[in-house]
């Protein structure tokens, strides 16, 4: 293990359409105290809000296509 | 257990082709013989044999067939036969960005038809069994048919996809291999999860799938149709596992069970992401004349899922099961 890597800054990649992406395990502070820990190499964190699983990306800032029908399907 | 060294028994050869394979398997000469059909179950079975002497192999199969020669020829012409149907039947292609983006719209709504769908709005246990028995064939070497593309890589590309590969690969944890989840719902779902246990019950539509990934990974000639199938996987399956824990969940099945899919919901979201930055755009940056063999690595995988599609949801309408015999 060489000494560089510990000092290399944590890489974070804002996205256009969706989450950031955090490198490395990240343990993540909610607003109400609460902890999410995610040991991925890469960690998707939700920015929109709309993920189910907030503070983690679910896809669910994709674009949605209705087809055809009223019942709503989410 | 997935931990069991006993290679799997040999399948019940279903015609010509498939039977001169497994009598090669047992040590008789390898004979000639001619494909036809490029989706046909008797080819599909064939190559599958072929291929899983690259993975597991077979029990009293001997190791060294893997190089036979004459094995190699007759799995060349069962390739080619493939191959062909396939560039016959999936429209060529070389704007990557396009169809990413097409893959990134999620189509919603009860008119929707798919596996997924329907078994979060209407599946019943039984159909959830078959669809996990059909799926067992890739998801119990999950990331394996994959990992054969990385020595044909380098730079960036290989860093984004080994990342991808080393979560599949539970990130140093054994327990957390996606393969072994699969196992444990296997488990819960009380199916059999022993390494190859169901394949004489899959037919051609289900083996073909797992065929195209190991055709990909195989040949470094095709390096770019195997990222472009690995991508297609990540890209839309983290709405499809929301719904199959959807389904799961009102089918009343336990959280073990669920487990498998709830972890890929997450896991792919991310994955999408490392696998267009990472993987896609270094890869096209260094070899942009790969273009094409990315977006027939993505239609043809899109291909045989809608024909394997059509064969489960066809078969659960006419009430019948999907598997054979």
């Amino acid at each position: 293990m060489s000494d560089h890597r510990l000092s290399d800054p944590t890489h974070v990649v804002l996205t256009d359409e969706g989450p950031a992406l955090v490198s490395g395990p990240v343990e993540i502070e909610l607003p109400d105290g609460g902890r999410v820990r995610s040991d991925r190499p890469v960690t998707a964190l939700c920015l929109c809000r709309r993920s189910r699983r907030w503070p983690i990306c679910d896809t669910s800032h994709r674009t949605r296509v209705r087809e055809p029908a009223e019942e709503d399907d989410r | 257990m997935m931990t069991a060294t006993r290679a799997p028994a040999l399948p019940a050869p279903r015609g010509p082709l498939s039977e001169a394979v497994v009598d090669a398997l047992r040590g008789g000469p390898v004979r000639t013989v001619e494909p036809a059909d490029p989706y046909g179950d008797d080819l599909h079975l064939a190559l599958h044999c072929c291929y899983e002497l690259h993975y597991r192999g077979f029990d009293g199969v001997a190791p060294d067939l893997e190089w036979d020669p004459a094995l190699l020829t007759l799995r060349r012409e069962l390739e080619r036969t493939f191959l062909a149907g396939l560039r016959a039947d999936v429209p060529a292609g070389d704007d990557v960005d396009a169809e990413v983006a097409a893959l990134l719209v999620e189509p919603v709504g009860p008119q929707v038809r798919g596996v997924s769908h329907h078994l979060k709005r209407a599946g019943e246990l039984w159909q959830l069994r078959e669809y996990v028995t059909h799926r067992s064939i890739y998801h119990l070497k999950e990331a394996d048919p994959q990992a054969w593309v990385i020595p044909r890589l380098s730079g960036a590309a290989k860093a984004g996809l080994v990342t991808v590969e080393h979560d599949e690969y539970g990130g140093g944890r054994p327990e957390h291999m996606h393969a072994t989840l699969f196992a444990e719902m296997m488990r819960e779902l009380d199916l059999d999860d022993t390494y190859g246990a169901h394949l004489d019950r899959v037919p051609g539509q289900t083996l073909a799938e797992v065929n195209l990934m190991s055709l990909c990974g195989l040949h470094r000639e095709l390096r770019g149709a195997s990222v472009g199938q690995f991508a297609m996987v990540e890209l839309t399956s983290s709405p499809g596992s929301e719904r199959l824990v959807r389904g799961m969940r009102r089918m009343g099945c336990g959280e073990a069970a669920i487990r498998f899919y709830d972890e890929h919901i997450e896991a792919d979201a991310v994955h999408e992401q490392v696998v267009r930055r990472g993987v896609l755009a270094p890869l096209l940056a260094a070899e942009p004349e790969l273009a094409a063999d990315v977006v027939f690595g993505i239609r043809a995988s899109l291909h045989l899922g809608e024909r394997l599609a059509d064969h489960l949801l066809g078969s659960w309408e006419r009430g019948e099961s999907s598997l054979l015999g």
